[in-house]
């Protein structure tokens, strides 16, 4: 059984680096739901789901039933092959793009073995998801289309006619970081910014191409179909756009697939204008490594506190005991005979930081702002989004030619 | 059967199957979605030869925006399955062998001609963007500021057909 | 290593299926299909070629040809556009005459 796994090592690596990212992605877009009902709850002066489990931490899990369990109803005349592929192609490819993510620098040592954090490192990774953002317009559209019911079909037409649209923004607005790393690959673009790592957080993407960064993540929202740019799916518009006919695990698959490419379009932001898994401080604060410990360790502790005096008895058991995980670990990064594993968490905490900075600018939106009607989006799409994109590749690259990349 | 070879027999396999398909369906969208698959295998296929900057723009733009265009058509015009027209048999029984045949020749043609069309197809050594960027650039740029130029015409000529008639 | 040949009898058979469906379907837009399959075909022959003599000039060729196939997917999707709308009818038997 040993010199079986040792014989197909890196195809059994490779397996259980996908279960384990799936697995973490589809975890992460469940506590993302739950994550974003609270945050605009509060932010409209309510609280959001707190019955079920302590703070509605298993309202996920209540959801994840619901879905599994609902009754899943076909509509009469609809086309049975592409109604039954909408929903597959748009998961499928939603959670295809993660594999092309780097999550940290160092590979793993383990048994002798070095096991890369990220699953494929394509030469190509950038334009490997421009590919996939390209052919998840036909989730969109083919929904609309299969559902044969007129509010479906309009707003899956609106839908993916914004999502043509915004694509092409979303393109010209890479293409500036493109020439100053000079590389698709994305590791290639996190190591172009730490050519100076002297400089901290000025050596990152978004100072010289913060026009590029406000187009791409504009250009991204809008291909999300989030707020402001989610009138196709509005409730009060289009009753629920294109996936108004698909019900239980269908609509959950549409869900988990738009949730899932707003963690990629954080992901990218990330890696690409905000340095990836580089800290902002300058390379000689070595004292910054202690950040992981300073900040779990009160916040386990504010956890155990919080949960000691809560409600119910389950919070008052379950919640003192994620606090003090979150506090032994703390402590443990800060001990001098773990230092490597230190070292090895820093990439990957930087990197998940600014990813939940970014979730949380999403959810932000969508609790704020409201959103454009279809004529202003269009037209905001390719008469500003798009000059601006293709302007910004032109100084970029006169810039370049004056002054060179770095 | 090294992997390569194995790969290279699920893609054609694949692409052939979904060009089957396109003739065989009878709805347009169910051949669109046929050819859907037939480009991402060969996008596959470009792949496998090591051109893969080659293979992401066949997928972004043809999987992702002609494509695309195809779907759009299809719907806006509400295009119904296809009538059955009275084809005549004759065609079917005599035409489908010949046909068959004439690939035969064809492929017995290609697979008996001289020894540079069996040398193995190997991945690229320098990257492949940049060789074609450096080509694209450098010798063909004339082209290239014409295929622009091109486009800019289909896209006025597109939005010119598709008006409607000021009435 | 798969052979340069393999490639190019794959490219032929592709070919023959578009020519196939060029002839025998009766949608017009099917029949448009039916062309970008060919063009297709083509694009394979080029980057075996191309991959086979170890020069870019064959995938350069590719570009242009993905280019001007969707310039002419655009315009000639218009064209099927107008002809819907006059005709009322997408099927290519019925455009037969040039008045109405």
């Amino acid at each position: 059984m040993i010199s079986f796994l040792n014989a197909n090592a890196t195809i059994i690596i490779y397996l259980v680096k996908i279960a384990l990212l799936l697995f973490i992605v589809l975890t992460v877009n469940a506590y993302l739901t739950w994550f974003e009902r609270k945050v605009v709850a509060h932010m409209q002066s309510r609280w959001g789901p707190h019955r079920v489990g302590p703070h509605g931490l298993l309202q996920p899990l209540a959801d994840g039933a619901k879905f599994l369990l609902k009754e899943d109803p076909t509509p009469a005349g609809v086309d049975k092959f592409t109604y039954f592929l909408a929903p597959l192609m748009a998961l499928a490819l939603a959670l295809t793009s993660i594999a092309i993510i780097p999550f940290g620098p160092e590979p793993l040592h383990i048994l002798g073995r070095d096991i890369t954090l990220g699953i494929a490192d394509l030469n190509i990774g950038i334009l490997a998801l421009f590919a996939i953002t390209a052919l998840s317009v036909y989730g969109v559209a083919l929904a609309g289309w299969s559902s044969n019911s007129k509010y479906p079909l309009l707003g899956g037409l609106r839908s993916s006619a914004q999502m043509v649209s915004y694509e092409l923004s979303l393109t010209m607005s890479v293409v500036g970081v493109l020439l100053l790393a000079g590389s698709f690959n994305l590791r290639d673009i996190i190591n172009a910014q730490a050519h100076h790592p002297e400089r901290g957080i000025f050596g990152w993407n978004v100072w010289p191409q913060i026009l590029g960064f406000f187009c791409f993540f504009v250009a991204a929202v809008a291909e999300t179909n989030r707020v402001p740019f989610d009138l196709p799916e509005a409730e009060s518009e289009l009753v629920a756009g294109f996936h108004t006919e698909y019900a239980s695990f269908k609509f959950a698959m549409f869900f988990i697939a738009e949730y899932t490419s707003m963690i990629t379009v954080s992901c990218l932001c990330t890696i690409m204008f905000f340095g990836g898994w580089l800290s902002p401080f300058p390379a000689s604060w070595t004292f910054t490594h202690y950040l992981p410990s300073v900040i779990l360790l009160p916040f386990g502790l504010w956890v155990i506190w919080d949960g000691i005096r809560y409600e119910t008895i389950f919070g008052r058991l379950v919640l003192p005991g994620i606090g003090t995980v979150l506090t032994v670990i703390g402590i443990a990064l800060a001990v001098p005979q773990l230092q490597f594993v230190n070292e090895f968490v820093q990439g990957p905490f930087w990197l998940l930081g600014k990813i939940f900075v970014f979730l949380f600018v999403y959810v932000w939106m969508r609790g704020t702002l409201p959103r454009f009607r279809y004529d202003q989006l269009m037209s905001f799409g390719w008469k500003l989004l798009l000059p601006v994109s293709i302007a910004n590749v032109v100084i970029t690259a006169f810039a370049i030619l004056m002054w060179g990349a770095r | 059967m090294t992997p390569q070879l194995a790969i290279f027999f699920v893609l054609a396999a694949l692409a052939v199957l979904g060009a089957l398909n396109l003739i065989i369906q009878r709805h347009p969208i169910h051949s669109a979605l046929s050819l859907i698959v037939v480009m991402i295998a060969l996008a596959g296929l470009y792949l496998l030869m090591g051109s893969e900057f080659v293979a992401a723009v066949q997928i972004i733009v043809y999987g992702g925006a002609i494509m695309v265009l195809f779907v759009f058509v299809i719907m806006l015009l509400n295009a119904g399955v296809e009538e059955r027209t009275n084809v005549s048999k004759l065609a079917g029984v005599a035409g489908i062998p010949l046909a068959v045949a004439l690939l035969g020749f064809l492929a017995a043609a290609i697979a008996r001609s001289n020894e540079s069309a069996q040398a193995g197809v190997e991945a690229g050594t320098l990257a492949n963007t940049k060789e074609i960027s450096t080509m694209l650039f450098k010798d063909f740029v004339y082209p290239f500021e014409l295929t622009s130029f091109l486009i800019l015409v289909a896209i006025l000529g597109a939005i010119v057909l598709a008006q409607r008639e000021k009435s | 290593m798969v052979p340069t040949s393999y490639y190019l009898i794959l490219s032929a058979v592709l070919f023959g299926l578009g020519v196939v469906a060029f002839v025998f379907k009766r949608n017009v837009i099917t029949i448009f299909m039916s062309i970008e399959l060919m063009l297709n075909a083509v694009n394979l022959a080029f980057v075996a070629f191309s991959q086979a003599r170890h020069q870019s000039d064959g995938q350069v060729f590719v570009l242009f040809v993905i280019v001007v196939a969707a310039a002419e997917a655009a315009v000639g999707l218009g064209i099927i556009i107008l002809m819907a709308r006059n005709r009322q009818s997408l099927n290519v038997e019925r455009v037969d005459f040039l008045k109405l």
